[in-house]
């Protein structure tokens, strides 16, 4: 039935398992190459850290968790290896939205709530989400796919603690998606 | 042979350079797969899309078996690989503020950014939380920082946790995937949705 609504708004999605697959060699070759699994939140702590940097010199060193972020990528916090992976991120979706006719600026949300509503829990699941990702170490991407690939206990932790809270809260949010 | 940088047989500056193509690569696949959309992605935690759960545990499993075999072949050293130290109470209170903000926001960061490049405005809203988020945490670090540290148990292997050998526990997990497919199709035509 959702197959109908992809073909009209553009073109269909892959197959999930197609996907996954696709996915999993990417992660696969991740390791291959870098040593390492994918990621996302650390790009966010780089543009933080340099930010924080750019704006008072002296208040990184205020801060433990930063000026020790800063210290371990010498140079500057932008050379770092997820940036450059998730500027590829936003190309690389970039064209599949491009291939499958998918660029359009819109909020998106049920419409049983409004556009202000969306984005205000947007913000706020945002904000929760950063939050976490550095105190877990990593969020869905760094701690709990790349974690579970190379049988990380704390990788696997996470990734229950994620969506079992998700399923869990899923109830009270059901107006938002449903 | 492999892993290729940590084996210093491709300079830093290339891993960078193979980072943006990876990342690429990774971007496609996700928006592809429908990741860019908050509402397929929240799909999951009502059952009437479960896109997430099928492309998430096929591609852990997918990269869990294709490391076991390419150590196996020695084609790959997984000494030599970054497995994630886990800090246990961290882990959990972590993973359950990212999974209240999951529900909350729909995105998680990586799919956000997915979201981002294709013109979405609630992933674009999101980033700037993430921003926020991480700057609030880095601001209020001595509050958590015992936290942050305590109940560290190195970085042991999930199979070794549970006294399985790794082909074993993939094996396992595998299984456990398939009863979650199952489940997920049948949601998905119990709970059917039209318009998202």
């Amino acid at each position: 039935m959702s197959n109908n609504t992809n073909t009209e708004r553009g073109r269909r999605y892959l197959n999930p398992y197609l996907g996954g697959v696709l996915l999993g060699l990417v992660l696969l070759a991740t390791n291959f190459i870098s040593g390492r699994g994918l990621g996302a939140s650390g790009a966010v702590k780089s543009v933080v850290a340099t930010t924080i940097g750019a704006v008072d010199k002296n208040a990184i060193n205020t801060m433990p968790f930063m000026a020790e972020y800063a210290e371990s990528h010498s140079g500057s916090p932008m050379k770092s290896w997820l940036v450059f992976e998730m500027l590829g991120v936003l190309v690389g979706g970039f064209i599949s939205g491009a291939m499958a006719g998918r660029l359009r600026l819109k909020v998106e949300h049920s419409p049983k709530i409004t556009s202000r509503r969306r984005l205000i829990f947007a913000l706020a699941g945002g904000i929760l989400f950063g939050f976490g990702s550095q105190l877990g170490r990593g969020c869905t991407s760094g701690s709990a796919l790349s974690g579970m690939a190379v049988l990380s206990l704390g990788g696997f932790i996470t990734m229950m603690a994620i969506f079992g809270t998700a399923f869990a809260l899923a109830y009270f949010f059901r107006r938002n998606w449903i | 042979m492999g892993p290729l940088a940590p084996n210093e047989l491709i300079s830093e500056n290339t891993n960078f350079l193979l980072a943006f193509f990876i990342g690429i690569a990774f971007g496609w696949v996700l928006e592809s797969s429908g990741f860019s959309s908050s509402r397929k992605l929240a799909g999951v935690f009502y059952g009437y899309d479960t896109v997430v759960l099928k492309v998430f545990f096929t591609a852990a499993i997918t990269a869990m078996l294709g490391l076991l075999f390419m150590s196996l072949f020695g084609w790959v050293d997984l000494d030599l690989i970054y497995v994630n130290p886990t800090y246990l109470t961290s882990a959990i209170v972590g993973g359950v503020v990212m999974g209240a903000g999951f529900i909350m926001g729909g995105f998680c960061p990586g799919t956000s950014f997915c979201g981002a490049a294709i013109g979405k405005i609630d992933a674009m809203v999101f980033i700037g939380g993430l921003f926020l988020g991480v700057y609030g945490f880095a601001f209020t670090y001595g509050w958590w920082e015992k936290m942050f540290f305590a109940r560290y148990l190195g970085e042991p292997k999930v199979s070794e946790s549970l006294g399985l050998s790794d082909g074993l526990f993939g094996l396992v997990l595998i299984l456990i995937a398939l009863a979650m497919f199952t489940v997920a199709e049948w949601a998905e035509k119990k709970f059917p949705r039209e318009e998202y």
